[in-house]
């Protein structure tokens, strides 16, 4: 039998209450629960008392807005996988969040307690990096915003500070974007062998901004810099496509686990990535 | 140190003080006694312990009674209304949908989730609100037909009493 950590409880009324009360010593989020309660199972986590976000509503949105696409916190995975502005704007959204968990848990996950559960197999985290997005970071002094590159500084750790508390992401709408996310998993709703986002940007054949992001293989903050440096100004081929995955596949970090030995996780990260880029290419205009 | 959690479950409100680590599945099945949902793998990946909270599915071993405080839960138990069996339950019977009964209270609460959003489901979404819920007896083929037995049978047919 499981059983979470003791604990204290207290439900947040407002961002505001919420922000006072994690402004105290040893109080942690609690969103949909997911990631965190399976920790304090396991004794991973033990927070001192948990600061319940579920009511407030004013966290849980998806709008476009100024040129932006801006993701409450407590939006649910759900919700993201329902969503025809963020699907349409990114598809990769959609094919990301069609293999996170399973659909129940897609109900009380939330974005916003993915990518500050930092988990190094989390999909959001390489999605968000490859589009390049924005954390907005509320604390009781106001806003700031961090690019979700970076946002984490490591395995389970953010920048986010005690009293604060991720209030948004913020994804720019580029036009002539297309973009894709493909995953390996050992089942259905399993986390990733490995995966791979690609974002693309084309003015006619060329490639005029590209992102990749890459899951669960050690990529320095998720993402393939050197591979985007690569693809950036070139034609949008199939020969750019495979050595721009093979660059990524040099430049990340797997290592070997129950998932997979390491040179099996690299081929999937250069396999991956050439599919990503190849829908991503094919979704944003260019000739097959 | 406890504190004090007040649900509705299936229309009738509890109180309790329970430590606020208690997980929601013990709350339903050791300090209200309704042991139709089950407990299972503990790691949120089986699903025989789906409840509703409010109108949503969830892993009841993966969320805290304290977080249900105030709001409404819904388990197996009330499928079956003034002794008629939900379609989904009476689905199960007609195809055989269980053989060991575990997974059970979690296919049908999700199942009858499902047909409240989608009253004509096909069997490919069928299958995909249910790959969170794992049954070790059937292969899944006998609870996909229960379910569309389910959905062809709802406008007609409101269980006969068992």
């Amino acid at each position: 039998m499981q059983v979470p950590s003791h604990v204290e409880y207290e439900r947040a009324s407002s961002v505001e209450h919420a922000l006072a009360l994690l402004g105290r010593p040893d109080h942690r989020v609690l969103a949909g629960g997911h990631s965190l309660i399976p920790m304090m199972k396991l004794r991973l986590a033990q927070p001192g008392v948990l600061v319940d976000i579920n009511g407030l509503a004013e966290l849980a949105y998806i709008k476009e807005n100024g040129g932006q696409l801006r993701i409450g916190a407590l939006a649910r995975h759900a919700d993201l996988l329902d969503s025809k502005i963020a699907g349409g704007r990114y598809p990769i959204f959609h094919d990301a969040e069609r293999v996170v968990a399973d659909p129940i848990v897609r109900l009380w996950g939330t974005i916003g307690g993915s990518l500050c559960q930092a988990d190094p197999s989390e999909d959001l985290s390489a999605v968000f990096a490859a589009v390049r997005a924005t954390a907005v970071i509320r604390g009781q002094d106001g806003d700031r915003e961090v690019p979700v590159r970076e946002f984490h500084l490591g395995p389970y750790e953010t920048v986010i500070a005690p009293g604060e508390l991720l209030a948004e992401i913020r994804v720019p709408v580029q036009p002539g974007t297309g973009s894709a996310y493909e995953k390996v998993a050992r089942r259905v709703g399993d986390w990733s062998v490995a995966a791979a986002g690609a974002v693309l940007q084309l003015d006619g054949q060329t490639i005029t901004e590209a992102g990749i992001g890459l899951t669960a293989v050690a990529a320095e903050h998720f993402v393939a810099a050197e591979a985007e440096d690569y693809l950036r100004g070139k034609p949008a081929t199939e020969q750019n496509f495979g050595q721009a995955a093979t660059i990524a596949a040099e430049h990340c970090h797997p290592v070997a686990d129950q998932r997979g030995p390491e040179d099996y996780k690299r081929h999937l990260v250069a396999e991956l990535t050439t599919r990503a880029l190849r829908r991503a290419a094919a979704r944003a205009g260019a000739p097959a | 140190m406890t504190m004090r959690v007040a649900v509705t479950v299936n229309g009738t409100e509890y109180a309790r003080d329970v430590e606020p680590r208690l997980l929601l599945i013990h709350f339903i099945r050791d300090e209200l006694g309704l042991t139709g949902s089950h407990w299972g793998c503990d790691t949120s990946n089986c699903g025989s312990c789906v409840v509703w909270l409010d109108a949503t599915p969830v892993k009841a071993c993966t969320v805290l009674a304290a977080m249900a405080d105030g709001r409404s839960v819904r388990t197996v138990e009330d499928l079956e209304q003034d002794g008629c069996l939900d379609p989904v339950q009476q689905g199960f019977i007609e195809c055989h949908g269980l053989q060991c009964g575990f997974c059970t209270p979690g296919m049908m609460m999700t199942a009858r989730w499902l047909l409240d959003r989608n009253p004509d489901p096909a069997e490919a979404e069928i299958r995909e609100v249910l790959s969170g819920l794992l049954c070790r007896c059937t292969g899944y083929e006998n609870i996909v037909r229960s379910v569309r037995w389910a959905a062809e049978h709802a406008a007609d047919h409101r269980g006969e009493r068992q």
